[in-house]
């Protein structure tokens, strides 16, 4: 006999397997309708390949796998593609994914397929292209994608291949139905994983508590070489890392593969896939489901169609409404409740489970951890799950890392043994999603980083290279000028042709303009200009003369250039007309120009005059000027009033000699304040 | 009709904190009624006073930290602490001592640090050494064993407890008083001059030692706590006595077998020590735990100045249980043997 060696911890859960293994595997038959998600395994989802409306028959690849970690899928049976939508799905969260769903004919008819005679025949490659082309996945309840686990290179050396027949679970009793109704295949299936992977030894474990299941499997395996090894129940004996320690005494090193201690471990139910897709050409479209718990009067074993709701099956075996409130995908220590009972059953689901109330209650309030261990003692794994929890709900991250959080295989074994009854697994599950969005977040920000300064060091690289560019250009510039000066510059100095070319530019304009207009023309203009020149110099020096300011000597000085300026204008205009005068004939015109040059002159004079006085003394001529003209206006009142003259006319010229006299009072008042300041 | 969501496990054991509590409350009975056998019924009023004022503090702070009254009591936490410090306190303790040793213990130890899971020493002893410490001479004084001197009754011992001005109690020095007075006499003369010492370690202690020891034996069968803490606390104190026993001279600290049976040692080893709340966590950390605190307890005895020690060594430990966890991580599954392998 050969020896087994015991793992650390567990727990022995009551078993509540008798209900269900009972009665034979029942065929569940075809529903009206199948929801096959396209994601029932690990890795990619497969993309469909039929459309909505397409007849399809059984076996047919409906989806094909979206890289190498993906698998295909089938049509469970023949009839008509309805829909490719999002669907509710059993997971535990709960959400939706996209399902390609089958409206059944109930015809159930089969595409062409055919299986291999001799696989030992044909490549090693060729057996896992037909696997892989089954979508097969780990049935044991994680799905990994078969193919994939047998990828394994010859260099590895696999010494044991082991098939898991232990279905630790309580509850659950679809393996050991298969070894009992499906012993052969079984072994059939390990002989073709074997010539894949080419192990020293075949072993098929399985717990004691399967006495009829062992003994049909030895039965089947006899002469095959294939080793039953039996083995005390204990949970979670099932599980791969536990199950390889028990059987080979070797531990899987953390985050390393079975393959790492020279093992490649396959569920039984996977074999038995395996061989029908070899030996029968037959894809996996359909699965063994324990269907149990008191909910449900008839408990047993269904071979049911991929796709197949819940509702359906547990309908098969006479569900119960009233007596059942949560429905459980799986078994009771790792199964996940569904919310809703049409979820479609997949490749993984092992186990539909419908407790009673009292059957599986409800969980009490957790009470505070009192660190008693027996949740250390119950750990598969040797972890410290009471320091887990504490450093999971001080989201102490760091700590439970350190203390092998990613160790945890969620077996749910401290939980079940727990006094205060604390959900530890959720904890540890919450707790290895917020380190994994940690690292997720890191990597990012890692990455953004990089890029950051890829493009910091791309910027300054180009403008360096500008730099160095334009360094290069004007390096080649002095050295073609110095050049040039040796060669007695043959070409000149571009910037003095420039400027040159500028000055010439001038030169030709003003010779231009000259001989555009005449001279006269010329003349008249300058005089006109300086005038208005003239004009705005003694207006502003009349503004700073009122206001008092400091400027009134340089605006005078202004004034006096510009008005001799205009003199020199005046002058040479007048000469240049009299010239022309006594060189043409005198013209009419040029009377009114002498007229106009005199009025002009007489205004100028005016001006200069005005110019010259100082404010008191205009101050006083405005006086004078105004009182001047009131008495004039006066006057001409009283002649009127006089005269009789109309009111009309009387009321006006009362009105400008009140105007009058307000003025003269204000130049009264003006010339008064120049006096004085 | 919608379906309930609860995630995995969905199967739970049938231990639950309240049944620990009461499966330790129950194996403290043999001890009670050892000591009672011997002692009188001073252990007894201690006991149950001590639990009445438990349950009432115990109330008092829920109610003022806004917890659910009847959630915490039905935990039988502070039952447990009333038990083990009436068994720990001398009988015929007057009522006010051990309301300050229960205020101490549920009020201080206890809920000032967040209540049960959260205090980091063991609520009993903190009760214990604040007497001890602050009422020498009430807490040092042990009535004498049957047959030594006369036992008080029932009402005698209520009267102690509840008028203690009006009780005028026998009380004699322990065994282990005796021993740490020793200075002149070899441990034969002094077992023969002394009646109270009986055959091994004092007449009551050695039999309430043994009925400890068969509690703890129960509770260690019933998976309450495991071997690792008790075993190596024993196997400490026994091979020090050993090594430090030179055959029974005057200044001999006294044979292993006396150690083991005398004062409260089978009593700490597996009803103090074994608080999972305030000791290491790991077994190999519990293994470490234990051992230093049988060390501390025959140093105390023989080298301090407290003729017992178990009190003192289990807080000291306390404080350096975290420490321990920090060493004493196990390896886990898939882990190399050592620390440094695994990187």
């Amino acid at each position: 006999m050969r020896q087994v060696y015991d793992f650390h911890g567990g727990i022995h859960p009551p078993e509540n397997k008798h209900q269900s293994i009972a009665a034979p595997i029942a065929d569940a038959g075809i529903p009206e309708e199948l929801v096959l998600p396209l994601a029932q395994h690990i890795g990619a989802p497969a993309i469909p390949v039929v459309e909505i409306g397409q007849k399809v028959l059984k076996g047919q690849l409906i989806a094909e796998p979206a890289g190498f970690v993906s698998v295909p899928l089938h049509a469970p049976t023949s009839g008509t593609v309805s829909a490719i939508e999002d669907r509710q799905i059993a997971h535990p969260s709960g959400h939706s994914a996209r399902c390609v769903v089958i409206a059944t004919d109930g015809k159930d008819e089969w595409i062409d397929h055919s299986g291999l005679a001799d696989y030992k025949s044909v490549d090693r490659s060729e057996l896992l292209t037909i696997i892989r082309n089954a979508g097969i996945a780990g049935m044991g309840g994680a799905g990994f994608p078969t193919a994939v686990k047998l990828s394994v290179k010859a260099e590895v050396g696999i010494e044991t291949l082991i098939l898991n027949g232990t279905e630790c679970e309580p509850y659950i009793t679809a393996d050991d139905i298969l070894m009992r109704e499906r012993a052969e295949q079984i072994i059939e299936g390990a002989q073709i994983i074997a010539h894949l992977v080419q192990p020293d030894e075949i072993l098929i474990g399985v717990e004691d508590n399967k006495p009829e299941g062992i003994a049909a499997l030895q039965t089947a395996a006899e002469g095959t070489g294939v080793e039953i090894v039996v083995f005390p129940t204990k949970y979670p004996s099932g599980g791969e890392k536990q199950l390889i320690e028990i059987l080979t005494g070797k531990q899987v090193p953390s985050g390393g593969l079975p393959s790492a201690v020279g093992v490649v471990c396959q569920n039984i139910g996977s074999a038995v896939a395996v061989r029908d897709a070899v030996i029968d050409g037959r894809p996996l479209i359909s699965r063994i489901t324990t269907v149990t718990g008191e909910g449900v009067n008839d408990p047993r074993n269904y071979e049911v169609l991929l796709g197949s709701s819940l509702a359906y099956l547990l309908e098969q075996a006479d569900y119960q409404t009233n007596k059942n409130k949560r429905l459980i995908m799986g078994g009771p220590m790792m199964g996940f409740t569904v919310p809703d009972a049409h979820v479609p059953i997949v490749k993984t689901t092992n186990c539909v489970l419908a407790p009673a109330e009292t059957e599986l209650p409800a969980p009490p309030p957790a009470q505070a951890c009192i660190r008693c261990g027996m949740c250390a003692e119950a750990c598969p794994a040797s972890l410290l799950p009471q320091q887990l929890f504490w450093f999971s709900q001080g989201k102490e991250f760091e700590k439970a890392e350190q203390h092998n959080l990613f160790d945890c295989i969620e077996c749910g074994a401290c939980s079940f043994v727990c006094p205060s009854n604390i959900p530890l697994v959720q904890y540890y599950r919450a707790a290895k999603a917020e380190v994994v969005q940690l690292r997720k977040d890191a990597e990012k920000s890692e990455h953004s980083r990089i890029r950051f300064e890829a493009r910091q060091t791309r910027l300054e690289r180009e403008d360096a290279e500008k730099e160095a560019k334009r360094a290069a250009r004007k390096k080649a510039a002095e050295e073609k000028a110095r050049l040039a000066a040796e060669q007695g510059s043959t070409e000149e100095d571009p910037i003095q042709a420039a400027i040159e070319r500028a000055k010439a530019k001038k030169a030709a304009q003003a010779e231009g303009s000259n001989s555009a207009e005449s001279a006269g023309e010329k003349l008249e203009k300058a005089v006109v200009t300086t005038r208005k020149r003239l004009d705005t110099a003694t207006a502003k020096l009349t503004a700073a003369k009122e206001d008092g300011s400091d400027l009134v000597d340089a605006l005078q000085t202004g004034v006096d250039k510009t008005r001799a300026k205009l003199e020199a204008a005046e002058k040479a205009l007048r000469e240049h007309q009299q010239a022309a005068i006594t060189k043409e004939q005198p013209t009419e015109e040029a009377k009114p120009i002498d007229a106009a040059q005199v009025a002009i002159k007489k205004a100028m004079a005016a001006r200069v005059a005005d110019a010259d006085k100082s404010p008191e003394e205009k101050a006083r001529e405005a006086l004078q000027k105004l009182e001047a003209r009131l008495q004039k206006s006066e006057a001409r009142l009283a002649q009127g009033k006089a005269a009789g003259e109309e009111e009309k006319i009387i009321t006006a010229l009362e009105s400008t000699v009140e105007r009058l006299r307000e003025k003269v009072a204000q130049a009264q008042s003006q010339a008064n304040e120049t006096e004085v300041s | 009709m919608a379906l309930m969501r609860i995630t995995s496990p969905h199967a739970h054991g049938p231990m639950s904190t309240a049944r620990v509590m009461q499966n330790v409350l129950l194996a403290t009975v043999p001890g009670v009624i050892v000591l009672t056998h011997f002692f009188g019924f001073g252990t007894l009023v201690n006991i149950i006073w001590a639990s009445i004022l438990a349950l009432a503090f115990e109330a008092l702070a829920l109610r003022l930290r806004k917890r659910p009254l009847g959630f915490y009591l039905g935990d039988y936490s502070a039952l447990v602490t009333a038990v083990l410090l009436g068994i720990a306190l001398p009988p015929y303790s007057p009522w006010w001592l051990i309301a300050v040793g229960i205020a101490s213990s549920i009020l201080l130890a206890k809920h000032l640090y967040g209540g049960l899971g959260y205090n980091p020493f063991n609520p009993a002893m903190v009760g214990y050494v604040v007497l001890l410490i602050s009422f020498p001479v009430q807490m040092s004084s042990w009535a004498a064993p049957r047959g030594v001197g006369e036992l008080p009754g029932l009402l005698d011992a209520l009267q102690a407890c509840f008028t203690p001005g009006n009780f005028d109690a026998v009380t004699m020095a322990t065994p282990l008083d005796l021993l740490k007075q020793n200075n002149s006499l070899l441990m034969d003369d002094l077992w023969q001059q002394n009646a109270q010492f009986g055959r091994w370690a004092g007449i009551g202690w050695e039999w309430a030692s043994l009925a400890f020891l068969a509690g703890g034996l129960w509770l260690l069968y019933q998976r309450v706590f495991t071997w690792h803490a008790p075993v190596a606390m024993l196997v400490a104190l026994a091979l020090t006595a050993a090594l430090f026993y030179d055959g029974g001279s005057s200044a001999s600290g006294g044979s292993p077998l006396f150690h083991l049976l005398s004062g409260a040692t089978m009593f700490g080893a597996f009803f103090i020590i074994t608080d999972p709340v305030s000791s290491a966590v790991s077994t190999r950390g519990r293994l470490v735990f234990g051992a230093l605190i049988g060390l501390l307890v025959y140093l105390i005895r023989v080298y301090g100045n407290y003729p017992d020690a178990v009190a003192f060594a289990v807080l000291i430990m306390n404080f350096a249980a975290p420490f321990i966890d920090q060493y004493t991580q196990p390896r886990s599954y898939g882990h190399a043997a050592r620390r440094e392998d695994n990187e």
